[in-house]
């Protein structure tokens, strides 16, 4: 009975020492206090993809899962973790498919590349089609 | 000749993309998991039937194992449940059932009524375990070898048929392998 009535005590003296000093990273409205570290937030959560509902970002999703991932976000942009480190996070448990926009590998470089692809194909297609109708004859 | 032949090419070229991208048995959904090859990432969790007790996958060193991450939320796990059950009756593996972002009294409730296939039922309440798991939906379900390895995950719910074809033939190899 005696350790039951100390409890409030003593959680009201850890109340009092604790977070008077240190402000909770998090304001009233779940956003971070740090004006800095939340713009970093806003950018880095929406090129992160919710694989729940696979064409929304992380940003904009109520799936429970990007809850959660811009918990961790969140968390992480607290401890004072990069970007390039949230984002290795994401991708070393997610693959790359995680973000929107896939870093430059030999993989990707096929996605990348293929619009350049297929402008030049197609562009030297119209090329020879128009040469070769300015050559013909007017009345055919 | 080119004039036929490269426009033929090319349509062969469509077809086979279509073939592939078009395939109704390829589940656009399911991803391929980075984790597979890899270490499995550590956890220690209270256990759902007895909180008392802690489920770390650290002691399962040794053993290939099996953890499938379920909920009482999830309506797919409910179908594969039964499917569980028989697999466990035969104890080829130890199960590990991953209770993901849960109620706990709901899952104490769905193991006692509809059955518990699990050897240990690890509570991970706030997903944490599971974002390290790289989960992104329910049920999945992970292998790990006996270097702690996970060697495979099947993402939709399991099924006699699946745990014939994908999952024994790789527990075969994973214990021969040693």
């Amino acid at each position: 009975m005696r350790f039951r009535a100390m409890l409030p005590a003593a959680a009201l003296l850890c109340a009092l020492q604790s977070p008077a000093q240190q402000p909770a990273p998090l304001d009233d409205h779940g956003q971070l206090r740090n004006p800095v570290l939340q713009t970093r937030f806003e950018r880095i959560t929406k090129e992160l993809r919710c694989l729940q509902c696979q064409n929304e970002s992380i940003a904009d999703s109520n799936a429970e899962l990007a809850a959660d991932l811009r918990r961790q976000v969140r968390e992480m942009l607290v401890a004072g973790q990069s970007d390039a480190a949230i984002f290795s996070f994401m991708t070393d448990r997610y693959g790359e498919f995680v973000r929107f926009a896939p870093p430059w590998s030999p993989k990707s470089s096929l996605i990348w590349g293929a619009p350049f692809f297929v402008l030049l194909v197609g562009g030297l297609i119209v090329f020879r089609v128009a040469r070769q109708r300015s050559r013909m004859p007017l009345d055919e | 000749m080119w004039k036929f032949l490269l426009p033929f090419a090319a349509f062969v070229a469509l077809v086979v993309l279509f073939a592939f991208g078009l395939n109704p048995n390829r589940d656009i959904h399911s991803l391929p998991s980075p984790l597979v090859g890899k270490p499995a990432p550590e956890f220690a969790l209270s256990d759902v039937l007895d909180p008392t007790r802690t489920v770390s996958n650290a002691k399962l060193k040794g053993q290939v194992y099996v953890l499938n991450v379920w909920a009482t939320w999830c309506v797919a796990c409910r179908e594969e449940q039964g499917a569980l059950l028989a697999i466990a009756r035969q104890h080829a593996v130890p199960i590990i059932g991953l209770d993901y972002k849960d109620n706990q009294d709901k899952a104490k409730l769905w193991l006692t009524q509809l059955g518990n296939p699990y050897t240990a039922v690890p509570f991970d309440g706030d997903g944490r375990t599971a974002i390290d798991w790289g989960v992104y939906g329910a049920p999945e379900t992970y292998l790990v070898d006996t270097q702690g390895r996970i060697i495979f995950k099947f993402i939709s719910p399991i099924t006699q048929e699946v745990w014939q074809k994908e999952f024994l033939p790789r527990i075969a190899a994973a214990r021969s392998g040693t």
